[in-house]
């Protein structure tokens, strides 16, 4: 079977027309995960693609692996139902700011704190795109959309400190234009054990175009965003001159030499959480790359050690031990 | 036999053919434990019985008041019953409260036992009433029983290392031996229970049994009754043997039958709701028999991870009551869409919105038939007493695996926790219905909407290789399972997934009518007013009406031949606890007919006799 050898991005790709409009970022992000799950050495029939509703939620359509396109906000609960059952799939959950954070959040919070080995991917456009244009739970405030013609008065959700709030143990931002920096987040989540969010910056061209062009267009991107990569210093800049370091509940902006060393794995999910809150500071680097990364306990492997200890312990259970038990009595 | 059995034995002994008791106390009292342990004594005796738990929603409603009442009875008997009986014979109050709340419903001339020890002034106001209803006349025309149970238990605990507060614990067992003695029953079941419930706590389970056999004793000493009662082992049950089950224990049991009977293992994906919840406790017992048990954040999140756990190649349930169902409408209608096997117990309340959670009420037909978005037909079967409710969850496997379809199992709050003898089944004796997973794609390719004569689309897990496919909630092109918009393919598949489910009738058995063939009356029900029409046409059949009955397991599909049944009667009577909703489902399915809807909605299982006048009523017109 095909499957003994290597995948390529192409084996994939499934028989279904790519229906997102044309400048989506969508289309870079399913390039990228294409790219990456093929060179995981895993099988395409072991992978499942989950998603909820939107535009990122058509993302299983268009892959060749099982999938699932369920309904709005609910991919945690089917991705934790069938990672549970089956905990040798590797499953991958699709979703964006609409259906993971507003519809979803509830679910959101309690696969990323139950830590099930699911591949989290958030698209974040900051708009509801598949509805035609309507504020999100990430739209900045003063977004004039057509339910907020003067402006959105609601405060934004901050996805990567709101993932860490729920104790993830991986939480990274990754943008979609920056094709290599998605691919190697993407295969540092893939690489994790337990649940890992990705939150992808994704241009929306119809409802929301150019919304991170401040901080992710290339010719801005090297000074106006700074890469957290775990053991490496937190440099930025075309010159690789600036840096930052983290200063009890604050970070402050460093020469390069004085720079701190990432780490994604303290004790504490302060430094990341600090980190996480720079988005509200224009003059600063936006944080993307690795915020979080801890090993934990993971929540399918507890789930499915406890059957393998109960029926160590009392046997596999038979039917009629089921019936014939406690108190009984014969009637003749 | 302890030694105490005999003691006493010189008072006349009275043969009752049943008997009816209820325990109330306060919440905190005990009584759901002294009427479960009096039921278990009495199923071990060979009686036949039926409970009836009544509990407040509150865990601890402040103490002495009325709403903290709790109350447990329990109907045991020599011949085959059907219900926990309309009044009960014997009503033990442990306080004021417990005996104003329940003194309506004693029989005339009934037995009340009253713990003097809790009706002092301050504990006639707690219940809120204005006099003492020992001296008011509230109890003129019953045997009234007067003992201090407060002092009895703590004058038989002296010298106990528990505290006074603790020994007043041991109240409800005082309570259940002196019922013991006076229904010449044995105390070892409930001493080897005890000593099996406080294994642990030695000094707990020595008070309870001192307490426990200071009660009885107390039945020899103090010359309380004229008589001890006698009710003989029931003589016509069905041979076989036999143990004691509540409704959701039926169903925890069914669901991993039923999953085994169909080669597959239980996921349970559910959300704690009364008076569901101890489904989802029991099954997460059960994990050696491979049952993967997940407690979701909200009743959406439990179903949605049971559809996820059918995906991935389990029987996916997810267990709930009226409020959750709600909550779980969207992807009941996605499972519709998918087409998987998905079991959705609903364990009816009363409603509307949180209504009453701890009171029974035939609440939720039409939303189990009807309720969601579109044309999403879902099979739904109800059980009628707590051991069918094995055979039901049984075949809601079997209808699930066979017909790739999210199935609904109602029960209700009266099911659920009340308990009847249950005949074990023979397991090489229960229908095997094994699932069959596609592995390999046929010959001209794999079509994860391709039918077989069931109409029923193959059933892949994801890790198969070559059969990779998606699936989802947008309307699927005919066979290929694509996504499709194409007008027609909707009409299609709309009729198609109706013909599925309406299919399903081809599989159920025409129900058997109880009576004559034709008559003049024929009562219709489903659910839990099986054993109260039971009961009531046998009562009207005795006095020679033509009266018959008829119980529907399969509420949607409706089974075949019902129009030809109902034809052979001059009227048909529908008694629900709800406002008529069987009876609005025959009347749109069944226009030629006239059906006489008979409501009662106050969270209690009607009585017998209101049947009987109901029917007395309509056969007098």
């Amino acid at each position: 079977m095909a499957e003994t050898q290597a995948l390529t991005k192409k084996d994939l790709k499934s028989d279904q027309d790519v229906r997102w409009c044309p400048g989506c970022g969508d289309y870079s992000i399913l390039n990228s995960a294409q790219g990456v799950l093929a060179g995981l050495g895993i099988p395409r029939h072991q992978m499942v693609f989950v998603s909820g509703i939107g535009c990122s939620s058509r993302f299983p359509y268009y892959m060749n692996t099982y999938g699932m396109h369920s309904i709005h906000g609910r991919a945690p609960a089917f991705a934790t139902g069938i990672k549970l059952a089956n905990p040798e799939l590797t499953v991958w959950l699709v979703t964006g700011d609409g259906d993971g954070l507003s519809i979803g959040g509830n679910h959101m919070a309690h696969i990323l704190r139950r830590n099930v080995d699911v591949k989290i991917l958030l698209f974040n456009n900051e708009i509801y795109g598949l509805t035609k244009g309507q504020y999100s739970p990430t739209s900045r405030t003063g977004l004039k959309t057509k339910t907020s013609p003067m402006g959105s008065v609601d405060r934004p959700f901050n996805p990567v400190s709101f993932a860490l709030g729920c104790g993830a143990t991986f939480v990274a931002r990754t943008i979609d234009t920056h094709l290599k920096h998605m691919e190697a987040t993407l295969a540092a989540a893939a690489a994790h054990k337990g649940s890992a969010l990705v939150e992808i910056y994704q241009n929306c061209v119809i409802f929301n175009d150019g919304t991170f062009d401040s901080i992710a267009d290339k010719t801005l991107r090297d000074d106006k965003t700074i890469d957290l990569e775990p053991g490496k210093p937190l440099v930025f800049g075309k010159g690789r001159d600036k840096g930052l370091k983290v200063e009890g509940f604050d970070v402050r902006m460093v020469p390069a030499e004085s720079a701190d060393v990432w780490r994604a794995d303290t004790r504490s999910a302060g430094p990341a959480f600090v980190m996480s809150q720079l988005d509200s500071d224009p003059t600063m680097p936006r944080p993307i790359g690795v915020f979080r990364s801890v090993a934990a306990p993971i929540f399918n492997e507890g789930v499915q050690a406890q059957v393998r200890d109960a029926v160590a312990k009392k046997g596999a259970g038979k039917l009629r031990d089921l019936f014939y038990t406690g108190d009984m009595w014969d009637v003749r | 036999m302890t030694q105490t059995r005999n003691v006493g034995a010189e008072l006349p002994s009275q043969q009752f053919e049943n008997v009816v008791i209820r325990f109330a106390g306060d919440s905190g009292d005990g009584m759901q434990i002294t009427g479960s342990q009096f039921t278990h004594t009495a199923a071990l005796l060979g009686n036949d019985l039926a409970t009836f738990p009544d509990f407040p929603a509150e865990i601890r409603a402040p103490a002495g008041t009325q709403p903290g009442v709790s109350g447990f009875q329990v109907r045991f008997s020599s011949s085959d019953i059907h219900t926990p009986g309309d009044r009960p014979d014997v009503l033990v109050a442990m306080n004021p409260a417990a005996l104003i709340v329940n003194i309506k419903d004693l029989a005339p001339g009934g037995i009340v036992i009253v713990n003097t020890g809790q009706f002092a002034e301050r504990d006639v106001a707690k219940a809120g009433l204005k006099s003492n209803p020992m001296t008011d006349g509230t109890l003129s025309g019953y045997r009234k029983i007067e003992i201090d149970i407060n002092d009895r238990v703590k004058r038989a605990l002296e010298g106990s290392p528990l505290s006074p507060k603790d020994v007043q614990r041991c109240k409800n067992f005082y309570t259940l031996g002196l019922m013991y003695w006076l229904y010449s029953r044995p105390l070892e079941p409930t001493i080897a229970w005890l000593k099996d419930k406080f294994g642990k706590k030695p000094e707990l389970a020595d008070a309870n049994i001192k307490a426990l056999t200071a009660g009885f004793n107390a039945g020899d000493i103090q010359e309380l009754f004229q008589a001890r009662y006698e009710v003989a082992p029931c003589t016509t049950m069905v041979p076989g043997t036999y143990r004691n089950i509540t409704g959701n224990e039926a169903v925890a049991i069914g669901l991993v039958a039923g999953a085994e009977l169909a080669n597959l293992k239980v996921f349970i994906g559910s959300y704690p709701i009364t008076p569901a919840t101890s489904i989802l406790e029991q099954l997460a017992s059960y994990k050696h028999y491979g049952v993967v048990s997940f407690q979701a954040e909200d009743e959406i999140a439990a179903i949605c991870s049971a559809i996820g756990g059918s995906y991935s190649g389990y029987l996916g349930v997810t267990t709930t009551s009226g409020p959750g169902m709600a909550l779980k409408t969207e992807a009941m209608g996605l499972a519709v869409s998918l087409e998987l096997p998905l079991v959705i117990v609903d364990v009816q309340r009363g409603g509307p919105s949180t209504g009453l959670p701890t009171k029974t009420e035939q609440a939720d037909l039409l939303q189990a038939i009807f309720g969601r978005n579109s044309e999403a037909p879902i099979p739904v079967i109800a059980a009628s007493t707590p051991s069918d409710a094995f055979d039901c969850a049984v075949e809601a496997c079997r209808i699930a695996v066979q017909y790739m379809t999210p199935v609904i199992l109602l029960s209700d709050g009266y099911i659920a926790n009340g308990a009847e003898p249950w005949r074990l089944p023979d397991v090489d004796k229960l229908p095997r219905f094994p699932a069959k997973f596609t592995t390999v794609a046929p010959e001209g390719g794999f079509l994860p909407y391709a039918r077989d004569e069931k109409r029923a689309r193959p059933w892949v897990k994801p890790g198969t290789p070559g059969l990779e496919h998606r699936i989802g909630g947008l309307e699927k092109a005919h066979l290929t399972g694509h996504i499709s918009y194409d007008p027609e393919n909707h009409d299609f598949m709309v009729r198609m997934r109706a013909a599925k489910v309406a299919g399903v009738r081809d599989s159920i058995p025409t129900p058997a009518v109880v009576g004559d063939k034709q008559g003049d009356l024929l009562v219709v029900g489903w659910g839990s007013t099986y054993g109260s029409i039971a009961s009531a046409v046998e009562i009207a059949r005795g006095k020679g009406q033509r009266v018959s009955r008829m119980h529907l397991r399969h509420v949607w599909p409706l089974p075949a031949g019902l129009d030809e049944i109902f034809a052979s009667y001059k009227a048909i009577l529908i008694p629900e606890m709800n406002l008529g909703q069987l009876a609005r489902v025959l009347r749109s399915e069944y226009q030629r007919h006239e059906f006489i809807s008979y409501s009662k909605v106050q969270g209690l299982p009607f009585k017998t006799f209101e049947l009987n006048d109901k029917i007395d009523a309509i056969l007098a017109r």
